[in-house]
């Protein structure tokens, strides 16, 4: 690497917030404005882009428009609810005047989400696999003897065990934990792009989390799918995305690499996220050990 | 000292002829006065029902509950009820939208607890409602409100307001933070330190997130299938844990110091390990 010329390494000053400027940017989202029905304003101009193969996190607590953002990038608000205002570009296509047949044809083979309850997303009378090779069919256009077997091999590559019998499963026999792997199966079947985790891991234990968020990280590593991760837990954030925008009362307060947000904050609100780790969390006990 | 609630060889089973299964096999727990507790476990490890034991809502197979020294599990009827209706144990749940009557003002559900015990004039009401409310940060103003008026912050305020205006000797804390936000988080953790130092409250507080309790549980508790596994101060548990299923929580919670998820090796490592010490206690299990 010496032999590189300085002018090489340094980062440009036009560089993204993720601090690589060889990526391509895969969405941008700029001046971003949603408003509910009766006219209040409740996403108040968002920035941000997400480069191809990056991994992206949101955080902020409930009403902090993390969710709408997302939501309008999938082009699913609630009804009454639109976007007044911005430009959302999926590799340079702007989505914000798309049409709702367009939406539909991007929804599974450019962009995907799983949300926090994955229980709700699935048709409780017919097996997961059913479920999933339905997808695969209408998504890929893959025969019926073809998406089931596929379906069977997604369910392996999501770590799911004996995924021949999780196939003939219906939701309710399945765990928290294993119902997110099927739902985060059904997101990826059509080969998204972008996939965007909304509070995904929020509702499972620790354990569990911890195994589903290893999970989205090798997605990432092995099929170069682009992550936005939505959690009001910092942590989590931070063990999964290189970089963060910090979400509050419907603006983005703070954005920056994850380390820089993490060891330097400068707005007040995300000192508070990261006062509420060290002072409760279990990085109150890790710091005094670092500090021993 | 004397622990405030004593839970020995507690076994419970719930569920009628065949269904019948044993939740809870043989838990022993103790909280002292002016101390915080942290019960932790996974969905399904028998959290709720050691609480609701301790209420004295499901009966116990063998085994004992006391509180202060007198024994509850083998209460029924006038006497259950009469200690149910002392409030000496309150609960505070998950919730604290559902937990409140939408229709009653914040002031009638501070007080409900004292009307039930009766001998109180509506002054003395009056007294105690500002009294508690106080003692929860929780604006004068809004006892006239009703639920459906207050931030979650607000309302899980009220709901622990509730629960100690009738002096309780216990709160059961069933996820007190876990429906909120970051910076109400701090509040009611803020609340519950409070009372700990008023010293004749015990508090146990039940909980998925070890991360939360870093900062506020004397001691944690670890309940795995059924079975205390692992007991200890926080730092303890935190910084040494000794039980497989303790590692691998511990491990497992996210820290923002980390900047990748734990080692996978370490943890698939853990989960086998776990696997077949539960392999070996249902073989012991079985040849009972």
């Amino acid at each position: 690497m010496s032999t590189l010329p300085d002018s090489a390494t340094a980062v440009p000053a036009a560089a993204n917030a993720a601090g690589e400027p060889g990526r391509e940017t895969l969405l941008s989202v700029r001046g971003l404005r949603v408003s509910a029905a009766d006219g209040s304003e409740l996403v108040h101009g968002v920035d941000f882009e997400i480069p191809r193969g990056s991994a992206v996190g949101l955080v902020g607590e409930s009403g902090s428009g993390k969710t709408l953002t997302c939501r309008s990038v999938l082009g699913l608000l609630p009804v009454g609810v639109e976007v007044t205002g911005g430009e959302i570009s999926l590799r340079g296509t702007e989505l914000t005047a798309l049409p709702a047949a367009e939406w539909v044809r991007l929804r599974g083979t450019d962009l995907a989400a799983v949300f926090q309850d994955p229980a709700s997303y699935l048709n409780p009378s017919i097996t997961v696999g059913a479920q999933l090779a339905e997808v695969l069919r209408v998504k890929t256009g893959l025969a019926r003897r073809a998406a089931r077997s596929r379906a069977v091999e997604l369910l392996h590559a999501m770590g799911l065990h004996r995924p021949e019998h999780v196939y003939t499963q219906y939701p309710f026999e399945l765990s928290g934990g294993m119902l997110q792997r099927v739902l985060i199966a059904v997101s990826i079947a059509a080969e998204p792009e972008l996939l965007i985790a909304d509070e995904a891991t929020t509702a499972l234990d620790v354990t569990v989390q911890a195994e589903v968020l290893e999970l989205l990280a090798e997605l990432r590593r092995d099929r170069g799918l682009t992550l936005i991760v939505v959690s009001h837990d910092l942590a989590v954030i931070s063990q999964v995305c290189d970089t963060v925008h910090v979400f509050r009362e419907g603006s983005i307060v703070e954005a920056g690499t994850t380390r820089q947000v993490l060891r330097a904050p400068r707005h007040p609100y995300t000192l508070e996220l990261i006062e509420n780790h060290e002072r409760f969390g279990i990085d109150r006990v890790r710091k005094q050990r670092s500090q021993r | 000292m004397t622990a405030l609630l004593d839970v020995s060889e507690l076994h419970v089973a719930l569920g009628r002829g065949r269904k019948r299964t044993e939740i809870l096999h043989g838990v022993d727990l103790t909280v002292a006065p002016g101390e915080i507790v942290g019960l932790i476990g996974e969905t399904g490890s028998g959290k709720t029902t050691l609480a609701r034991a301790v209420l004295g809502l499901v009966q116990a197979q063998s085994g004992t509950v006391a509180i202060d020294g007198r024994e509850i599990s083998g209460l029924r009827g006038g006497a259950l009820r009469a200690f149910r209706r002392s409030g000496a144990v309150q609960y505070i749940f998950q919730d604290p939208l559902r937990s409140l009557d939408p229709e009653r003002t914040v002031f009638d559900s501070l007080v409900e607890g004292l009307v039930v015990r009766g001998g109180r004039g509506r002054a003395e009401l009056q007294d105690a409602a500002q009294g508690v409310a106080q003692l929860v940060s929780l604006p004068l103003d809004l006892l006239s409100r009703h639920p459906g008026e207050l931030s979650g912050g607000q309302r899980q305020r009220v709901v622990i307001a509730r629960a100690i205006a009738v002096d309780p000797r216990l709160l059961i804390c069933d996820e007190p933070v876990s429906a909120l936000d970051a910076s109400t988080r701090i509040t009611i953790l803020e609340l519950l330190l409070r009372l700990r130092e008023s010293g004749d409250v015990g508090v146990l507080l039940i909980t998925h997130d070890l991360g939360s309790l870093g900062g506020v549980a004397d001691r944690v508790v670890v309940l795995y299938q059924g079975q205390v596994v692992e007991t200890g101060t926080t730092d303890e548990i935190f910084l040494a844990p000794r039980h497989p299923y303790t590692r691998l929580l511990v491990m497992s919670v996210p820290s923002i110091q980390d900047e990748e998820p734990p080692d996978p090796e370490l943890r698939r490592a853990l989960r086998d390990e776990l696997r077949s010490l539960t392999a070996n206690s249902a073989q012991a299990a079985t040849r009972h």
